[in-house]
């Protein structure tokens, strides 16, 4: 039995001492973040923590009350009961709360990458090391980081899960004459982060971009490189695909209708990453939100679930007031072409994302977006920038660099019916840096982007 | 064994590794939220939070590492740890690692607080928020939402160079939100602001913001968003609000003036700044009615502590003076490399994290103005209130914000009300065309300032009131 399974069980029984026959949620996590951080092709930053922390939940006579701790010696677990139990018997009435999860097994997930669970500062800047050396004298920014999480869940009514995973990113830039050019990538396995290809892509793209012209606003066909994929697919996520948006009439989600492209398959895959189960203790499941452009089914938590109706999908996520929503949101790619997972010179980086701008005639090459916020979520309107390379494209071939621009565009409109014109048939899981998301994104060609300015206003 | 003992034990631990300089935070946090809808309580979250965060310098090389164990082993056992990392780091390590001078600090410091929010029952806390929103349900309100947040954080700061502070800040605050549902958008209003007020205070400031009075006139004016017009489209005169102008003195002078910003330590991810050091001191960033002051002294604000969290104590300073770029946020180390002889701006948000250069309260001096003399002295304007939506680019020059409100001005008097506002600028071409400002400052208080890798949530303070811009685009739209 692992050690957080252990002390889950310890407080399960400490919690049910202290709040007779009330439901009671335990997790138990232990997190061990790093960070190796380099800026000015420098490390200046180099992080860890090492980190167990458990919850209590619990519900009894109509009141819910969730307390969380570090302090998990035997004096500290037993006063979180306390304190719990005390909490609950004066917390505000909670007609929400659907129950706790019911025993159920999990299901299949990715196995845990040893190198990964076990990586090394020396490991993480040997990565930082190839990239700088990668980037040929050029200036580079970024981190390699990797992220270890063993957890247990029990509850009252015996639910009991365990889970594992680790996660290994790396995201840089490399500078020249205020150009900067980025790669980004994610991965369970340590091994398929190579610190001096993503260096040399970086470089290559900010080479490339040097000289950038303006481009007067308007709307322009676009491809996306992965990075700039990976931020629609994160606020259709958020905004879009979640039950409790859609449940609040505040998401354009409607299930059954044929919203976007037929291209267009949206997959929400946890158990990819190795996550087993969320935080109300349902197992995580592979659910298809997006099928060739209908939308067919929206992610739940318990919460969310019995509001609509429905039933939990596993989607709950560490903020729940926020709904529930996937957080492993990928895109379906397109048939693969023999090459097309091989790095090219140039701006585009990826063969499948040349292949794309080869159907161009007029347009623009986004390599990434830059902070995106909604103006309103029921259109999914955005504002935010682009970053990290920009280029003009003519007649199939990438032409120019530009300066980069401000956009204000409603994401479904972009990706509605005929909106989609290819899809890249090679995916790139792009951290998040803000939370153990990952978003599984190839590159995409849209009929129209609407940039509304300019680098000049 | 103190926490003052469990600090000096790992600072010890890291010199005896090889670190030529250490620091020791322990931290303990207690947090409380509870939010709110419709009348019901939706979550209550109460943590507890301790542990102990190490930095170490081995070289030129940083290391950082961070333990909820502070037990006398497990203190130790973290400063080996920052010492391995930073030894680490010399395998890609730079030429400095010089700190700028600080004469060790001893004290203690405690922010004021009249009533403690820990300390206010529960149920009063949920009454509040539960009838506030069944109010604004009751108004028309489609997603009626309440929260608040409070923090109590003890802090105990050992370095090798002999700093020893303590600190217990308390923190807190609350907002409501009322949001309407027409047909194909939403409309939002919200008060005190878009995420509520939030100071370094006691549950007095909940108190005196009065949630219950003002739920009925949120409700009510989200449900006449939704048929409002919608914002004209073009260059106008704008006043913007004194909320709205919080948030712009926070994006687009406070992050512009963080010096690891300009010296590009954030180059990958927040971004750097459009500032040039070679020009602090002559930069005209905006017009002479903008004075900016870096103070964390303001008694209240979210801001404010008595040391920063590497032992720097709290002082006020110029950022920008009549229009003139004169001072930046910084810490000892980005101030040694900038050349320059002062910190006083880095912290944490708590003991798993690096201290960096972070906002403390950054805002406006008032001005010669009140509201009411500006919408007087404008023929034909917009005036935007609350924050909707805000993004700005990664040198911190074009930005574009949407307000929850707007208000068309036509011969000196507020006219119809308009939806969807938005406007957009570039940061100097902006500040320079100030040429009016309010004297009626609010600290208002932004306790979700995100920066850093691992990400940092920062609580920053901007005194700020309503001032007057010409030539803005307004009404941008997808």
């Amino acid at each position: 039995m692992s050690e957080e399974t252990t002390f889950a069980e310890r407080l399960l029984e400490l919690a049910a001492e202290e709040a007779s026959g009330a439901d009671v949620e335990i997790t138990v996590e232990r997190t061990r973040l790093s960070l190796t951080r380099f800026a000015n092709s420098r490390i200046h930053q180099n992080v860890a923590d090492d980190v167990l922390r458990a919850r209590v939940r619990l519900h009894r006579e109509g009141r819910t009350a969730t307390l969380t701790s570090t302090r998990l010696d035997d004096e500290g677990a037993h006063d979180l009961a306390v304190r719990a139990a005390e909490s609950v018997a004066v917390a505000p009435l909670d007609p929400g709360w659907p129950g706790v999860a019911p025993p159920s097994e999990a299901g299949d997930v990715a196995a845990v990458d040893h190198t990964s669970w076990d990586a090394t500062p020396d490991d993480r800047a040997e990565r930082v090391g190839a990239f700088i050396d990668a980037a040929a004298g050029l200036e580079v920014a970024g981190y390699c980081r990797t992220i270890a999480i063993a957890g247990a869940f029990v509850n009252s009514a015996g639910q009991r899960l365990t889970t594992q995973s680790a996660e290994v990113a790396m995201d840089g830039v490399a500078r020249l004459d205020g150009v900067d050019g980025v790669a980004r990538l994610a991965s369970g396995r340590l091994g398929d982060i190579d610190g001096g290809v993503l260096g040399a892509r970086a470089a290559a793209k900010a080479r490339h971009g040097v000289d950038a012209v303006e481009l007067p606003p308007g709307r322009y066909e676009v491809v996306f490189e992965p990075a700039a994929t990976a931020d629609v697919l994160l606020n259709m996520s958020v905004y879009g695909y979640n039950g409790k948006s859609v449940h609040d009439g505040t998401s354009f989600v409607r299930v059954g209708e044929a919203q976007l492209d037929p291209s267009v398959t949206l997959v929400d895959d946890a158990p990819a990453s190795g996550s087993a189960y969320d935080p109300d203790g349902t197992p995580r499941s592979r659910l298809t939100v997006v099928d060739a452009g209908v939308s067919t089914a929206v992610p739940h938590d318990r919460r969310t679930a019995m509001a609509a109706g429905a039933t939990s999908t596993g989607h709950g996520t560490p903020m729940p007031t926020w709904g529930a929503f996937g957080m492993q949101l990928g895109l379906s790619p397109s048939d693969r072409v023999a090459g097309d997972d091989g790095e090219v010179d140039g701006p585009a980086a990826q063969a499948s994302t040349l292949a794309l701008v080869a159907g161009v005639t007029r347009g623009v090459l986004v390599t990434d977006l830059f902070y995106t916020r909604v103006l309103d979520p029921r259109q999914l309107a955005v504002t935010g920038l682009t970053r990290n390379g920009v280029w003009l494209i003519e007649n199939g071939e990438i032409t120019s660099p530009l300066r980069n621009f401000r956009f204000t565009q409603a994401y479904p409109e972009a990706l509605a019916p005929g909106r989609v014109l290819g899809i890249g048939s090679v995916v790139e899981p792009q951290p998040d840096s803000w939370a153990s998301a990952r978003w599984w994104a190839p590159a995409v060609h849209l009929a129209s982007w609407n940039f509304t300015g300019g680098a000049s206003g | 064994m103190t926490e003052y003992d469990a600090a000096a034990a790992a600072v010890q631990s890291a010199l005896d590794a090889g670190a030529r300089y250490a620091d020791a935070r322990v931290m303990v946090r207690r947090y409380e939220s509870m939010s709110a809808r419709d009348g019901d309580i939706e979550n209550l979250v109460q943590d507890e939070d301790s542990g102990i965060g190490v930095r170490a310098l081995v070289g030129s090389g940083w290391g950082f590492f961070a333990t909820p164990d502070s037990s006398d082993s497990g203190a130790r056992r973290a400063g080996q740890q920052a010492a391995a990392i930073a030894a680490a780091s010399a395998r890609v390590a730079g030429p400095t690692g010089e700190m700028v001078a600080l004469e060790p600090a001893v004290g203690s410091w405690s922010s004021e607080c009249e009533i403690d929010p820990l300390g206010v029952a529960l149920s009063d806390k949920g009454d509040l928020l539960t009838s506030a929103t069944a109010t604004m349900r009751e108004l028309g309100a489609d997603i009626a939402e309440g929260l608040y947040q409070v923090w109590d954080t003890r802090k105990w700061l050992v370095s090798s160079e002999g700093h020893r502070v303590d600190q217990h800040i308390r923190e807190c605050g609350a907002g409501i939100s009322s949001t309407a549902i027409g047909d194909g958008e939403t409309q939002r209003r919200s008060y005190p602001a878009s995420r509520g007020q939030y100071a370094s205070r006691g549950w007095e400031l909940v108190d005196e913001l009065d949630l219950l009075a003002n739920a009925p006139r949120v409700a009510e004016e989200a449900r006449a968003l939704l048929s409002a017009p919608p914002c004209p489209a073009g260059e106008t005169t704008l006043i913007v609000g004194g909320e709205q102008m919080a948030l712009q003195i926070h994006e687009s002078v406070g992050h512009a003036i963080e010096l690891d910003r300009i010296l590009g330590w954030e180059a990958a991810f927040a971004g750097t700044s459009w500032l040039d050091l070679a020009q602090l001191g002559s930069l005209q960033f905006g017009s002479e009615l903008m004075n900016i002051t870096i103070d964390p002294t303001i008694p209240g604000a979210l801001g404010s502590f008595g040391f920063d969290d590497e032992g720097t104590p709290a002082a006020a300073r110029d950022a920008v003076r009549e229009g003139r770029w004169v001072g930046v946020l910084a810490g000892r180390d980005s101030a040694a490399v900038a050349g320059l002889d002062y910190g006083g701006s880095v912290r944490c948000d708590g003991w798993a994290r690096l201290p960096m250069v972070r906002m403390t309260n950054v805002g406006f001096e008032p001005g010669p103005h009140t509201l009411e003399e500006m919408i007087a002295a404008t023929d034909d304007g917009i005036y935007m209130e609350s924050n909707r939506s805000w993004s700005i680019d990664d040198r911190r020059l074009n930005f574009q914000f949407g307000c929850e409100v707007g208000y068309e001005i036509k011969g000196g008097q507020l006219g119809r009300l308009v939806r969807n506002p938005t406007y957009t600028g570039i940061g100097p071409q902006f500040w320079r065309s100030m040429d009016m400002l309010s004297s009626e400052i609010v600290p208002w208080g932004t306790p979700n300032c995100g920066k850093g890798q691992p990400g940092q949530v920062g609580h920053t303070g901007h005194p700020a009131s309503p001032a007057r811009f010409q030539n803005v685009r307004v009404g941008v739209r997808a």
